[in-house]
């Protein structure tokens, strides 16, 4: 395929890249560029990803074969697993911890950090972040959040246990467990941070995209990924200091003897001070956060995924404004649905209703994604590269999982499959599975823009994909019938019911699924890192998109541009267009770069 | 049933890896190999998601043929009903979408595999298909909402109506203790900061309480068939939640409040244990412990506790049985009163017990302890 020659590479005075020398600190390190930023979330993300997924493998073992002595606990659990036997506390501290890892560092920073830092100036036409010092100091703070969630891992009493929602009391005091000793110290300081990093994070990406849109480039012309990140990060400047202050009210529950979410305890023979608080109240907070937070790791795995399927087949995005409707939709309606996580937390069953009403309205707007994402399939000309795959197989668990949130979201049905498998399976899919996809799409898809044109190997990605997409399947749809059978979640060994002996085959089975898409990933590891140095170079506009950033250079300049920044004429989906006579709109070329001015007799269709 | 899946999957992954070599064969023969999708990888992949396709019928209809049998037996409450309605038809309707929707995904993907000089429809835009699949989801779901709110609305609503029997259930690291109101039904006042281990007040009852003194503590909850239970949820010290799978019952217990759920037992456990799926979970479930070397086991209703509460969470128990009136009210006139318990006797194996289910150790012996009691 051939591209459009329309970048001027006449030499204009506003190049930036030539002018001051970068050392080695400035440009890799602390560097203030948004492509290198982004470059380090990346990296961080996958390392905080590697970390989690090894620890759910573990803990998989462990619900597979209870009890057992496996040689790798006692290898990697030391003093957790005496004689290869997985204590039941770090059991928790296992499940707490690649909770935490995995919403927080991998889906939260690690997707959007690196696609909102990447995308959002190359696709509006930006020479930057509107504030890259900025920019930088959120990336150090993620990396210290990180630090010091990776030192918790170490401390003498183990690492915080209570859930990844940290309920308090048992979050808030070391004799309930010893994880909510020094462990939920460090656990609470690495998210304050972490918090904070998000913030700076997302107010510089809701400013860039507001005011640094390139000539032409107006809201309706954006591409649907910065229609994502830009709503995520306005959802998530919304939230995230909910969190915080939850954090900060537990930090002096715990440290300065206030009673806000704690009141009448006794425990190990005395009875606490604490009186008056509720952990009611900590559930709100939480949740004001915690159930946006699914939407801040989901829309932007959607918005990745818009892009590569509407490039990939060939056509543009179905209902590019009903896309952004539904956007705008569910991030509303994130915001005012918290509660569906409570209904039987002991809260007012009246609010229970007003929930479930808010719960099911969001499977509406998420109903007219899906139905049009199938419909961008619809007589297309799919070319199937990995980063298409993992967008199909993104749509499929985002429906698998999503239908199950009617179930969920339903008071009435809530009450007997609150907190068991059914809920771990429903969450898995519709939020972890898709957002993981949508984050490998977007590797895949981008990974020439980041590493200077090189790509990724094909055909491992295929492996990779197809055994990743079975396997998922595989682990997280038997699940559902565990869950149905009464199996609460956190359960270190269900052998303590008998009930529950004849589910074990299932367990051993998604164990089995798990650690075989556990090893897959490797082979994505091996191809990321060998493809940075070995990677075949790609033409400058490998998938022939019509969008901004394949305008730019292979190599990387500070400023994106050499010339004069590109003016945009019209919007980024016009796949396949073509004049009445069939012809299309440039000859012999089935894309027409949103950079490209309109044509004589060409009809600027309204989307 | 498991050997058959997991040799569908091998074939599956082998299929995979023989295309895939095929693939990078294809692509080694041209003159540049080059990382984007040619015609062929269309193919492949294309197929691929087809049989992907199959692959997710296949695993559901083994799931549902393997694992249906080993979902919770018909629900033993009145309300129970209501719900397992509810659910089979929620479950009916996400089936159907997810059928159709999982269908057009990966045949659209199989049949529209890119080829070369093949033209995709420039199709942007249309509002009545919009409109379809907006107002669709709307109806269905408004359905749902109202169905589901009902139902809702009536089992929240804990009220005192038609002589319901009154117990709490009270929650500790890592057990329970149940409290009937006695012969008045009315429970005495209690709060943690009462709580007197040496003269086995466990559960920190006011001892002043008139109604306190024939208030009955038990270790082993019992329920007459028939009649509402009036359940008053406390938890001592952290977070537990009082699951009862069988008569889809549950509620949070939360330190500094009371929580109530309420529920009309309608099959007692002797009934259950000849309800014929039960039978045959537990004729496969002793085959499984004999071969661990386990004791056989019976039915049994249980509570279980279902929120994440320490490291004993998942051993934190306690045994229901559902009897008639009579077996009911003999069971009760056997139960020391917490008069003659604490005020007269001081009771000091049960401190015993106390002390020994607080220590974390005593995983197993809670249970112990409770049927001693």
């Amino acid at each position: 395929m051939s591209e459009v020659a329309h970048v001027s590479h006449d030499d204009h005075h506003d190049d930036h890249g030539h002018h001051h020398k970068e050392t080695f600190i400035t440009k890799y390190i602390f560097s203030q560029d948004h492509k290198m930023i982004s470059k380090q979330y990346l990296i961080t993300g996958l390392i905080m990803g590697f970390i989690g997924i090894a620890m759910s493998l573990l803990f998989r073992m462990q619900l597979a074969w209870p009890g057992e002595s496996f040689g790798i606990f006692e290898a990697v659990l030391g003093k957790w697993a005496p004689d290869g036997v997985m204590d039941a506390d770090i059991y928790l501290a296992l499940v707490t911890i690649h909770g935490t890892l995995m919403v927080f560092f991998v889906l939260t920073q690690g997707l959007s950090g690196t696609f909102s830092n990447l995308l959002i100036p190359l696709q509006i036409g930006a020479r930057d972040m509107a504030s890259g010092f900025m920019n930088m100091i959120s990336y150090w703070m993620f990396f210290i959040s990180s630090v010091i969630m990776i030192i918790s891992l170490f401390v003498e009493a183990g690492p915080a246990a209570a859930g990844w929602t940290i309920y308090p009391p048992l979050s808030a005091l070391p004799m309930a467990q010893p994880g909510s000793g020094m462990g939920m110290t460090l656990w609470l300081v690495s998210m304050a941070i972490f918090i904070a990093s998000s913030l700076l994070g997302s107010l510089n990406y809701i400013v860039t995209v507001i005011n640094l849109r390139t000539k032409g480039m107006s809201m309706t012309r954006l591409p649907l990924t910065i229609w994502a990140f830009f709503v995520t990060a306005i959802i998530g400047v919304i939230s995230f200091p909910v969190l915080l202050s939850a954090a900060l009210l537990l930090i002096m529950d715990r440290s300065f003897g206030t009673s806000f979410f704690l009141s009448d305890i006794f425990i190990q023979g005395e009875v606490l001070h604490y009186q008056g608080g509720s952990p009611v109240l900590y559930e709100h907070l939480f949740w004001f956060l915690g159930h946006p937070e699914v939407y801040i790791v989901l829309l932007p795995a959607l918005g990745i995924t818009s892009e590569v399927m509407s490039t990939n087949a060939r056509k543009p995005i179905f209902g590019y404004r009903a896309m952004v409707a539904s956007i705008l939709a569910i991030a509303f309606l994130s915001t005012i649905v918290w509660g569906h996580h409570m209904f039987v937390s002991g809260m007012n069953p009246f609010l229970g209703s007003v929930f479930t009403f808010t719960t099911l309205l969001i499977a509406i707007p998420s109903a007219v994604k899906a139905f049009n994402y199938i419909t961008t399939l619809w007589k297309g000309n799919l070319q199937l590269n990995p980063a298409m795959l993992f967008s199909i197989g993104l749509v499929s668990t985002f429906i698998t999982g999503g239908l199950t949130g009617i179930i969920l979201g339903d008071s009435t049905l809530d009450i007997n499959v609150h907190d068991t498998y059914f809920v771990v399976a429903h969450f898995h899919l519709v939020m972890g599975i898709s957002a993981l996809y949508g984050m490998f799409a977007g590797i895949y898809h981008w990974f020439p823009k980041m590493f200077h044109g090189r790509m990724m190997n094909k055909n491992l990605g295929y492996v990779h994909f197809w055994i990743t997409a079975v396997c998922a399947y595989g682990v997280f749809f038997p699940m559902h019938f565990v869950g149905m059978a009464g199996v609460p979640r956190r359960y270190y060994e269900n052998t303590a019911f008998p009930m529950f002996d004849e589910l074990t085959n299932v367990q051993v089975l998604m164990t089995v699924f798990a650690i075989i898409a556990g090893l897959a990933q490797l082979i994505f590891v091996y191809n990321f890192i060998s493809s940075i140095f070995y990677g075949k170079k790609g033409p400058v506009n490998p998938w022939g998109s019509n969008t901004l950033e394949w305008t730019t250079p292979r190599e990387h300049i500070h400023g994106n541009w050499p010339g004069e920044i590109p003016h945009v004429y019209r919007w980024a989906y016009d796949y396949s267009k073509t004049y009445e006579n069939g012809e299309y709109i440039i000859a012999g070329q089935d894309f027409v770069p949103q950079n490209v001015p309109l044509q004589e007799n060409e009809e600027e269709l309204n989307h | 049933m498991t050997a058959l899946l997991t040799f569908t999957v091998l074939v599956l992954v082998a299929i995979a890896i023989w295309q895939m070599t095929k693939i990078f064969e294809l692509s080694q023969t041209k003159t540049e190999r080059s990382e984007i999708a040619n015609d062929s990888d269309n193919k492949n992949n294309g197929y691929l998601l087809f049989a992907f396709l199959i692959f997710i019928y296949g695993i559901t209809i083994f799931s549902f043929a393997k694992y249906s049998k080993m979902l919770l037996p018909e629900a033993a409450s009145e309300h129970g009903g209501d719900y397992d309605q509810l659910m089979w038809v929620s479950f009916a309707i996400i089936f159907f979408v997810q059928t159709i929707t999982q269908a057009l995904l990966h045949y659209f993907g199989y049949k529209y595999r890119g080829e070369t000089g093949r033209k995709a429809l420039f199709f942007a835009d249309n509002d009545r298909l919009e409109f379809i699949w907006t107002i669709i989801p709307v109806i269905v779901l408004a359905g749902l909402i109202l169905w589901g709110l009902y139902t809702w609305t009536n089992i929240m609503d804990v009220n005192e109506d038609d002589d319901p029997l009154i117990v709490e259930l009270y929650a500790q690291q890592f057990n329970w203790t149940a409290r009937y109101g006695g012969d008045d039904n009315v429970l005495g006042e209690a709060n943690v900061r009462l709580i007197d281990i040496a003269n086995a007040n466990i559960l920190g009852i006011d001892e002043s309480d008139p109604n306190a003194e024939d208030d009955v503590i038990v270790k082993e909850l019992h329920l007459p068939v028939g009649r509402k239970v009036n359940f008053k949820m406390r938890s001592q010290d952290v977070l537990h939640s009082a699951y009862m799978p069988h008569f889809r019952a549950q509620m949070n217990c939360v330190p500094g409040m009371i929580t109530q759920f309420s529920f009309t037992p309608t099959v007692t456990t002797e009934e259950m244990r000849l309800n014929p799926d039960v039978v045959d979970k537990v004729k496969r479930t002793n085959v499984i412990r004999a071969q661990k070397g386990d004791d056989p086991w019976e039915f049994d209703y249980i509570l279980l506790c279902n929120k994440i509460c320490g490291k004993s969470h998942y051993n934190m128990q306690m045994k229901i049985i559902v009897e008639t009136e009579e077996e009911f009210n003999a069971w009760m006139a056997e139960q020391k009163t917490f008069k003659e318990s604490v005020m007269v006797d001081e009771a000091e194996t049960e401190a015993e017990e106390q002390v020994a289910s607080t220590d974390e150790e005593a995983d197993v012996e809670s249970e112990e302890s409770a049927s001693e009691e």
